[in-house]
């Protein structure tokens, strides 16, 4: 029992002698920690502007409607007739006309081109018809194919798929999600590296100790324990500087965030790192910190032998 | 307690530093290491605290084979051993108190009994009152002894110092000397290297002296 209370009364004395020791030397503390923050900012802020503009399109109901848009001669007659011919593919389920008047009222509504619209002599927009797919067509090349061959119509002059645009946003915020793990294993190896370093430092700096402590019978554990809760200090404490450094950035940019979606008709709200996302940032920062500092003494200490 | 045994230890430059050395040290002994400087006697207390290996024949230490430990096993072979030093290697930013205390923090001792025996060591060595201070403000000879209270802290069966009045004035030597003697009655073994031939021969105790790595005369 004292045994035990005596190991508990090391580790204790290491994890807060550690934090005195770093507080004590205020400069160069602020300096790793700043440096590594640097980092794990860079990573948390682009994660955390991906999932902001992420909301755009997590918003948006993911449909397959096609638009095809008639050549300027076929009549709203004709027009219906190629709708009910159309509506007779085994892949679609119905189909909407937009007749040229319907397309008119509907610009005259929500452009505000009104009066320009009257200057003109004649409705220059197209009938068009809405193609809605069978939901079990969601294939991306059926889809394509369904296109094409509407397109290749002699009264079409051509077919468009409505969300294109949105798959397009969402491939390339695929992407953008691929480059935040990129750039997070990156920033968090260069953290690794820069607590290992900083642990050599420390490690040079208290040579004496070490050899000392080694001489009156201390074991490898611990010689290290000190060490690697500096290493978790260092992680631990950069992790909340970065998250103070992106919050207040985002606090920054929160007003023209907000500015730019009102004018998008409120399409996302601005997002901070959540409780979960805060936890798992200081999580990771101070494991990276205990590893970074963990690999240097595993080489350093047996290097480090008296005399 | 102590056992030599045909040992030889040839550096990896070539230099042969100790040459077919055998001798024997029983329990509750106090023996004088001698010898010229160069002549083997820091090589052999390596031997001892494991810092060097010996190339050839074994060292026992209360049975175990040096030789064979595995570099896991050190740490607990060298909390059998109480190592003084010449430049006493005291901690600078400790106190004291602290100095003393490491090899019993180091063994996981628990709080009390580190207190208990703290003082103990440090009222042995006659330093009382000064537990709060730091080296710096010791005299030569007080850290010297600040040094020995750290290597008899934890009892060891055996003490090993190298030349751990080199820095001292006669007085303070044979003080020191005499502190030595007064572990040796309570059944700690002592092995004292030093090249102080007229301090060795006024105490009269056992004598090994090396001379280019030969033991000459044990």
């Amino acid at each position: 029992m004292d045994r035990l209370h005596a190991y508990c009364a090391i580790h204790a004395h290491a994890f807060f002698s550690s934090l005195g020791r770093l507080l004590r030397t205020p400069f160069t503390t602020v300096m790793t920690v700043v440096v590594l923050a640097l980092a794990i900012a860079l990573a948390a802020g682009f994660y955390l502007l991906v999932a902001n503009v992420q909301q755009l399109t997590a918003g948006i109901q993911n449909s397959n409607q096609i638009s095809l848009f008639l050549k300027d001669s076929v009549s709203d007659d004709s027009g219906a007739q190629l709708a009910e011919k159309i509506k007779k593919y085994p892949t679609v389920e119905q189909v909407n006309v937009i007749t040229k008047q319907q397309a008119l009222a509907e610009f005259r509504q929500y452009s505000g081109f009104g009066e320009a619209l009257d200057a003109l002599e004649k409705n220059p927009l197209p009938t068009v018809l809405q193609v809605l797919p069978v939901s079990s067509l969601t294939d991306a090349g059926q889809l394509e194919q369904l296109v094409t061959s509407l397109d290749k119509l002699s009264a079409v002059d051509f077919a468009q798929m409505d969300m294109q645009w949105v798959k397009r946003l969402q491939s390339i915020m695929a992407l953008a999600q691929r480059g935040v793990t990129l750039l997070s294993i990156i920033l968090g190896s260069a953290v690794l590296f820069i607590t290992g370093n900083t642990i050599r430092l420390e490690l040079h700096n208290r040579r004496d100790e070490v050899v000392i402590a080694k001489l009156v019978g201390a074991t490898d554990s611990f010689i290290q324990r000190p060490f690697l809760y500096t290493g978790f200090w260092l992680g631990f404490g950069s992790g909340v500087a970065a998250w103070l450094l992106v919050t207040v950035m985002m606090l920054i940019l929160h007003q023209p965030m907000q500015r730019l979606s009102d004018l998008y008709g409120g399409i996302f709200d601005v997002r901070y790192l959540g409780f979960g996302e805060t936890s798992m940032l200081w999580f990771i920062s101070a494991v990276l910190g205990v590893c970074g500092s963990w690999i240097v003494l595993k080489y350093q200490l047996q290097q480090l032998k008296p005399e | 307690m102590l056992n030599f045994d045909h040992v030889s230890k040839r550096y990896a430059d070539g230099g042969d530093a100790l040459l077919d050395v055998s001798f024997h040290l029983r329990p509750g002994e106090i023996a004088f290491l001698t010898g010229h400087s160069g002549a083997g006697k820091s090589t052999l207390l390596k031997l001892i605290a494991v810092m060097e290996r010996c190339s050839r024949g074994q060292v026992l230490l209360d049975g175990q084979n040096l030789n064979k430990a595995k570099d896991r096993h050190i740490p607990y072979i060298r909390r059998k051993l109480g190592l003084i030093f010449q430049d006493y290697k005291l901690l600078q930013d400790r106190t004291v108190f602290d100095n003393v205390a490491l090899p019993l923090v180091i063994a996981g001792v628990g709080h009390q009994e580190i207190c208990r025996r703290v003082r103990a060591a440090i009222d042995k060595v006659d330093l009382l009152g000064k537990e709060n201070k730091y080296p710096q403000a010791l005299s030569g000879g007080e850290q010297q002894r600040v040094g020995i209270a750290r290597a008899v802290v934890n009892r060891p069966p055996l003490i090993l110092a190298d030349e751990p009045t080199g820095n001292l004035d006669p007085e303070l030597s044979a003080e020191i000397m005499h502190l030595f003697e007064a572990f040796q009655q309570v059944g700690v073994t002592v092995l004292i290297a030093t090249h102080d031939i007229a301090l060795v021969e006024r105490m009269g105790h056992r004598v090994l002296k090396l001379d280019h790595g030969r033991l000459v005369e044990s």
